[in-house]
């Protein structure tokens, strides 16, 4: 096994201000970032704040930026950078600084509430419901999601545009729109709920210019942009300019069910 | 002292969980008003990483299912120590659990008739876990997520408030149950973002804190894994029954050392995987015991055969209950017929298509490619056991999930004992969250809906919680490094009380532990209490050193081998152990001495198992378990 010494620049801080700070440490082979930042806190800093569970990709609590770019730190691992390399690792710059690494992520949950949930088809009690595989991938694909928010920390509608946060859902909650809205039995329609016109009006749908920085960016590598954001805008246009489309859609649906 | 905030409810769920979640969500639909208190963010507990299924005798893949035989295989898997009513009730509810999930917008995997599908798993007769690909726990925790936000939607439709019925105080943490007139009246809290103090006032308090992994080295559990639950019980007086029985998953990794113990999922062996020694040998053909003979393939033909012809044929070996491939892994090891890290082989690369792989085990293939450069379609994985789940817990009522002693404190999913006996089957824990979750959630809603006259806690209580609380930050000099305490502490359990047990070590475990133990009282943190995990940890250790002795007290009394209890002394199971519980209860009052013992370990005799469920059995099956006055009963 070989050992050697790395430098790091942590953030450290917090809602008043704070910086970077020099750290010289050791490092072992097939170690992921998360493991410096854990030495760190042993040998180094003990009160240095870090946002972690379960180390091993699953729960998308360990988000930061490693070199300006959005990532896991436990996924991240240091084979990655050169030995001379400095890593600097930083809070997310979308959420306000609680302390250290550690940032405020409360705009999330408070979206996750503005998306209405699953509607169950009122004809169909628990354990009747039938759904081909084919069908369940489209949303299954979406629900593999890990709610790390790096798609919302670095998509560009919010990054630098605070102003932009209170109409806009951001990518992860856009693509529960898109989940919803794909689910072979989700009965929204029937009970009055539009869920594609909600993502153009009430989510903010129309700020996104399918830049991709999101799927760039997601761990799980769901394709948020391909499978979720722009078949969502095509249905959303569809809808709005075109009635036809919108009352064959319905139709079809019906007879389907 | 300081003012510390109070907030009324009607009932307080320790732990965002599967078991909690759903316990909340049942109590919030029986009109309790409901406080949920997580030590991470809502929806990252550790129910999250649970990746191989639910199990449930649906019967959607094999008619044959249901739960009578859902209940024998839990039987079979824990070594008949189970509290058979839990065992009963779980298999009976486990398939509602599930089907109300889709009602909930869950997304399982299908079958071809359009039905949720199911596994094979380990111990489990016919195919039952329903699935998400190898990420179920995910699915899990995020529909009862979705349905906690779903509920809050309805409150906010009705009072303008989202948290009006149903609040989720995320990243805080509970340091004390608190009792007043010898019954619950709350919870004593600290938020981890800014250390401030808060006390949850409620006359039902559930326990949904999970287990205890993070007191061993090497485990696949995350940080919050603490012994939480199981402390704050004891220290309010209730009692933990088999804590000796901790279950090592046998599929951790083992490389690189700084993921040795993540999960490799049981999946990867439902699906087809095969376990071989550095010989190439299928190993587990010669570790099939005694008990087991009947039920599985004596040839790697018909274990292969079994995949596609289960009728006809035994299943292989290498799907025995976690318990006995663990051992066998430990033992093939020690042989000297390990793999270059110290594990054994596990693989799917020769057994299966590529395309395959990718598509039912996603995780672990993603798993394996990001963290140690395996591409486990190309080439064998390398696994050994991990500490994974613990089967002792708080000892409840079976249908109620009371805490048995406590009125008023209920506790459900891993941090309640009984359920699984000596040893887990995989896929029970997500459905025994569900069963029991909604049951403990029920009954601490009926509890505070009777209980009219709501106790004050008494302020000297708080007072105390809080110094005890703030007790690191006036360390003085030559305070002890937590991180230093909890790294010894884990290679003490790791190495003298782990997966195989000598009765030397664990007293040398119980001398270090005590050792530890004063030493932890003079933990001492830097800085100020905002976000400090310095002084998380500090508190965390209280609870991890309790838990760690009473695992090493039962282990060290329990002079038999049993499920996740493995003794090199007494390598056998005996039958005369069956009817034993052993209990865990504090010493009272507490002794001010640090350095005095804090928990009196007793025998209990278990309640017979009903009669109809024993003619579940053969006779010469009961025979090999039940103890000799049990057979004449």
């Amino acid at each position: 096994m070989s050992t050697y010494e790395a430098r790091f620049k942590v953030w450290r801080g917090d809602g008043d201000g704070g910086g970077l700070k020099d750290f010289a440490v050791e490092v072992h082979d097939g170690e992921v970032v998360l493991d410096i930042i854990h030495r760190l806190q042993a040998t180094q800093a003990p009160d240095l704040a870090v946002r972690w569970n379960c180390k091993a990709g699953k729960c998308g609590s360990c988000s930061a930026e490693i070199n300006g770019r959005p990532r896991l730190l436990c996924m991240t691992r240091m084979s990655v950078f050169s030995r001379e390399e400095t890593v600097t690792v930083t809070p997310l710059r979308a959420f306000p600084v609680v302390r250290d690494l550690v940032t405020d992520v409360s705009f999330n949950y408070a979206k996750a509430r503005e998306v209405p949930s699953f509607v169950p088809p009122k004809d169909l009690a628990a354990g009747e419901y039938r759904m081909q595989q084919i069908d369940v991938e489209r949303s299954q694909e979406f629900r593999k999601c890990i709610e790390c928010f790096l798609c919302q920390d670095t998509c560009h509608v919010v990054r630098d545009h605070e102003e932009n946060k209170a109409a806009f859902a951001g990518p992860r909650f856009l693509m529960r729109v898109a989940e919803l809205d794909m689910h072979p039995l989700d009965a929204a329609g029937e009970a009055g709920l539009d869920r594609k016109r909600a993502a153009q009006e009430e989510h903010g749908l129309g700020y996104c210019n399918i830049t991709k920085c999101c799927t760039e960016v997601c761990p799980e590598g769901i394709r948020i942009t391909d499978n979720a954001l722009i078949p969502l805008k095509e249905r959303a246009v569809d809808r709005k300019y075109d009635p036809l489309v919108w009352l064959g859609s319905k139709i079809r649906r019906r007879s389907e069910g | 002292m300081a003012h510390v905030d109070r907030q009324q409810w009607d009932v307080v769920v320790v732990g965002a969980g599967g078991a909690g979640l759903r316990a909340a969500i049942e109590a919030r639909e029986r009109g309790a008003r409901t406080a949920v208190i997580c030590k991470s963010l809502f929806g990252k507990a550790h129910t999250v990483m649970a990746e191989g299924g639910i199990a449930a005798s649906m019967a959607n893949v094999n008619e044959n299912d249901n739960w009578q035989v859902h209940f024998r295989d839990t039987m079979r898997g824990g070594k008949f120590l189970n509290q058979w009513r839990m065992a009963e009730l779980h298999a009976r509810e486990a398939p509602d659990r599930v089907w109300e999930l889709e009602t909930w917008g869950a997304l399982f995997d299908r079958t071809a008739d359009g039905r949720i599908s199911q596994r094979n798993f380990g111990g489990h007769e016919y195919p039952r876990l329903a699935h998400v690909g190898d990420r179920t726990g995910l699915e899990l925790i995020r529909t009862l997520q979705q349905k906690i936000v779903a509920l809050q939607q309805e409150d906010f439709e009705r009072t303008g408030d989202y948290e009006s019925r149903l609040k989720v105080f995320q990243e805080c943490t509970v340091t004390q149950v608190l009792k007043a007139h010898d019954r619950v009246a709350g919870a004593f809290c600290y938020a981890r973002e800014s250390g401030r103090f808060f006390v949850l006032e409620a006359p039902a308090v559930v326990l949904a804190t999970g287990g205890i992994g993070k007191s061993f080295k090497v485990t696949s559990n995350s940080w919050e894994y603490t012994g939480d639950g199981h402390a704050l019980a004891l220290l309010v007086g209730a009692s933990l029954v088999n804590m000796e029985f901790v279950q090592f998953h046998p599929t951790g990794m083992v490389w690189p050392p700084s993921v040795k113990g993540i999960l490799v999922t049981e999946s990867v062996r439902g699906d087809g995987g095969v376990l071989r020694n550095s010989e190439g040998k299928r190993f587990m053909f010669d570790y099939i015991p005694e008990v087991f003979k009947e039920k599985y393939a004596q040839t790697e033909e018909e274990g292969d055969r079994w995949y596609d012809d289960p009728d006809n044929n035994r299943r292989p070996p290498e799907l025995l209950p976690r318990d006995e491939v663990a051992r066998a892994i430990n033992a093939e090891v020690k042989a000297g017929r390990g793999s270059p890290h110290g594990g054994v082989f596990l693989d799917v690369s020769t057994r299966m298509p590529a395309e395959t792989i990718r598509r039912r085990l996603p995780s672990m293939y993603h798993q394996f490619k990001e963290l140690a450069d395996v591409d486990i379609t190309a080439e064998a994985m390398e696994v050994g056991p991990t500490c994974h789940y613990v089967m002792g817990g708080v000892a409840v009522e079976s249908e109620t999930a009371a805490a048995v002693g406590v009125p008023g404190l209920f506790a459900a999913g891993e941090v309640a004992g009984g359920m699984h006996g000596s040893n887990r089957l995989g896929g029970n824990s997500l459905s025994d969250l569900l069963v029991f979750g909604r049951r403990a959630g029920a009954h601490a809603a009926e509890h505070a809906a009777v209980m009219d006259r709501r106790d004050e806690v008494p302020a000297e209580v708080i007072d105390a919680a809080a110094a005890e609380a703030l007790a690191p930050f006036r360390a003085e000099d030559g305070a002890e490094n937590p991180y230093a305490l909890h790294q010894e502490l884990q290679q003490t359990m790791n190495d003298l009380v782990g997966i195989i047990r000598r009765e030397a070590e664990m007293a040398k475990a119980l001398k270090r532990l005590a050792e530890l133990r004063v030493r932890a009282r003079r933990a001492g943190v830097e800085g100020h209490r905002q976000f400090n995990p310095g002084w998380h940890l500090a508190l965390d250790l209280r609870n991890m050193l309790l838990v760690s002795e009473c695992i090493a007290l039962s282990a060290l009394e329990r002079t038999e081998s049993r499920g996740g209890h493995t003794r090199e002394d007494y390598p056998s199971m005996d039958r005369a152990w069956r009817p034993v519980n052993l209990v865990c209860r504090p010493v009272e009052p507490a002794p001010a001495d640090p350095a005095a013992a804090r928990i009196a370990l007793v025998r209990q005799r278990t309640e017979p198992i009903r009669p109809d469920l024993l003619a579940l059995f053969a006779k010469e099956e009961l025979v090999k378990y039940l103890a000799e006055e049990e057979l004449y009963e």
